[in-house]
């Protein structure tokens, strides 16, 4: 198994990285497995618009990615997540927002919560609707599987230090903890806002509703960013992509598959 | 190709379906070992405190969670199962008896995925309204299970039923014992070891069940206290979380693995040397 992947990491070295860039007719974006599906998307667009081009997207994580760019294994590395200090000297290029959103089912009367109420769910410590001023019934929890980028992004924004809670109900998809959600009226889950139906509830947080104007105005507080990072500024095809992705007809994509486009 | 060589050539491939199985068993172990050893075999097994990006590596709730809905699903696929086959063997109109034994083994193949479909949307619902908690549950999983295993434990223990010689049932009838008594005092203890077998293996089965368990278990990783607690079992563990695992997490996974392969391992020998002593 690790040899297998540490073949996939040379085909791609092999298909993108080591060739020079005035070749280039192969672009290879790695990284966030977020990301990822959104990217594949864009490329899949764009191949058909320029079939000159080649551009292979692989997953691996964020900080995989943020690696392979600075190493030039990719042309550009894909994160979900914020650079660190010691990263902040390749090019970031923001290409969207996307919003995590706490849903409940539609005939729970609660409005909003605090961010410190939503830690105290996720931690175990308020554990019944009665204390939020609703019925005597437990909160049935969801979260996402350990690896999934929301629910990484969900630890980072909600959770700080603090772990979830062993008895919460873990679901392997958005789609699955909306399921559930949208037919159990005592259940909280989270889910990426784009995958926000009329089935469930999307709650205020901190007062704030998770809209495309607050999310992308960052007054709702559980919002991310999806990145490409590069080592140098990308030129050649590589730019004409990430120009692409920052058009109109590249943000309208991304709108349409549930994210917050970063250019208005 | 003279028969010789196809001789040969049907042995080639034998050997690597063999050989296929002994690549698989060397990775898993390969993979999940070092794992378990640096973990510390104790921690591995009996901490509860799973949490694989921070390093914590415990299966214990796992390995709990795996035995109690196995345990369930034998409660009810047993009798259920057992009841069948010795209608079908002993009591049953030919007429009859041609027409379940083929609709039981279509039962047999009907995908996992569908079973944990109609457990979703028809046992998690029933369960949260009428026994309240969030209906995704140790019972549920258990429930679904003891269907799911249905088909092996009837299969097999027709077939060890329909072994017994008819010269026995002759015997104990000509001596005045009723049918009744027949079944309970001479067939059922002359099939006992391919009965034994097919609740062997049938709790193999249920222990090795994935995708109709992720559906409708509820996944939670601490350890369930009651029937309508949510749990996740060894199976699970592994298919929720490989999707996004690398470096320890991967490994600890593939060590899940080992565990798994040692439980079915040792079940499907126990079929197997139970079987033989017949």
């Amino acid at each position: 198994m690790r040899s297998f992947i540490l073949c996939l990491a040379l085909l791609c070295l092999v298909a993108c990285g080591s060739r020079p860039e005035a070749s280039g007719q192969a672009i290879c974006v790695a990284g966030s497995t977020s990301v990822q599906p959104f990217a594949e998307k864009l490329a899949e667009v764009y191949m058909e618009l320029h079939p000159e081009i080649r551009i292979d997207v692989q997953g691996g994580g964020s900080s995989a990615g943020i690696y392979a760019a600075r190493e030039g294994a990719a042309h550009l590395g894909a994160s979900s997540r914020e650079l660190v200090p010691a990263e902040k000297e390749l090019v970031e290029i923001p290409i969207a927002w996307d919003g995590i959103a706490v849903i409940v089912h539609r005939d729970n009367p609660l409005r909003g919560l605090s961010l410190r109420q939503i830690r105290e769910l996720y931690q175990g410590r308020l554990r019944n609707w009665r204390e939020l001023g609703w019925v005597d019934r437990a909160v049935h929890l969801i979260t996402r599987e350990e690896g999934s980028g929301t629910r990484n992004a969900f630890e980072e924004l909600v959770m700080g230090r603090a772990e979830i809670t062993p008895t919460a109900l873990v679901q392997d998809s958005n789609g699955a903890v909306r399921e559930i959600v949208a037919h159990d009226r005592h259940a909280l889950g989270y889910i990426s806002v784009g995958l926000v139906d009329a089935r469930v509830k999307a709650l205020e947080v901190d007062g704030v509703l998770p809209t495309r104007e607050n999310i992308r105005s960052q007054r709702y507080k559980l919002v991310r960013r999806f990145l490409l990072v590069s080592k140098l500024p990308p030129t050649g095809p590589c730019k004409e992509f990430v120009d692409f992705i920052l058009s109109a007809r590249g943000q309208s994509l991304l709108e349409a598959e549930g994210l917050v486009g970063y250019e208005e | 190709m003279s028969p010789k060589g196809i001789e040969r050539l049907l042995l080639a491939l034998a050997l690597s379906s063999v050989g296929s199985l002994a690549l698989i068993t060397f990775f898993i172990f390969w993979e999940g070992l070092p794992l378990i050893l640096t973990t510390g075999p104790g921690d591995f097994l009996f901490s509860t405190h799973w949490a694989p990006t921070k390093d914590r590596f415990g299966i214990g709730a796992m390995i709990v969670s795996s035995v109690v809905v196995t345990l369930g699903a034998l409660v009810l696929g047993v009798p259920l199962g057992l009841a069948c086959a010795i209608v079908l063997a002993e009591f049953a109109p030919l007429r009859l008896k041609q027409l379940l034994k083929p609709t039981l083994e279509l039962l047999a193949g009907i995908p996992s995925v569908v079973y944990g479909f109609l457990g979703v949307l028809w046992l998690v619902p029933l369960i949260r309204e009428h026994l309240g908690g969030p209906g995704l549950s140790l019972l549920a999983a258990a429930l679904i299970l003891g269907i799911m295993i249905l088909p092996t434990i009837i299969s097999i223990s027709i077939d060890s039923l329909g072994a017994v010689p008819d010269l026995y049932r002759d015997g104990s009838l000509a001596l005045g014992a009723t049918r009744w008594q027949t079944v309970t005092r001479v067939v059922l203890p002359a099939a006992r070891s391919g009965i034994i077998t097919a609740i062997i293996l049938g709790m193999g089965r249920a222990v090795g069940e994935t995708m109709a368990v992720i559906m409708v278990a509820g996944n939670a990783l601490s350890l369930p206290a009651s029937l309508l607690d949510p749990v996740r079992t060894l199976t699970s563990n592994i298919a929720l979380e490989l999707g996004y695992a690398s470096g320890r997490h991967r490994e600890a996974l593939f060590a899940t693995g080992v565990v798994l392969f040692v439980i079915i391992m040792i079940l499907n020998l126990t079929a197997a040397a139970v079987t033989r002593r017949r």
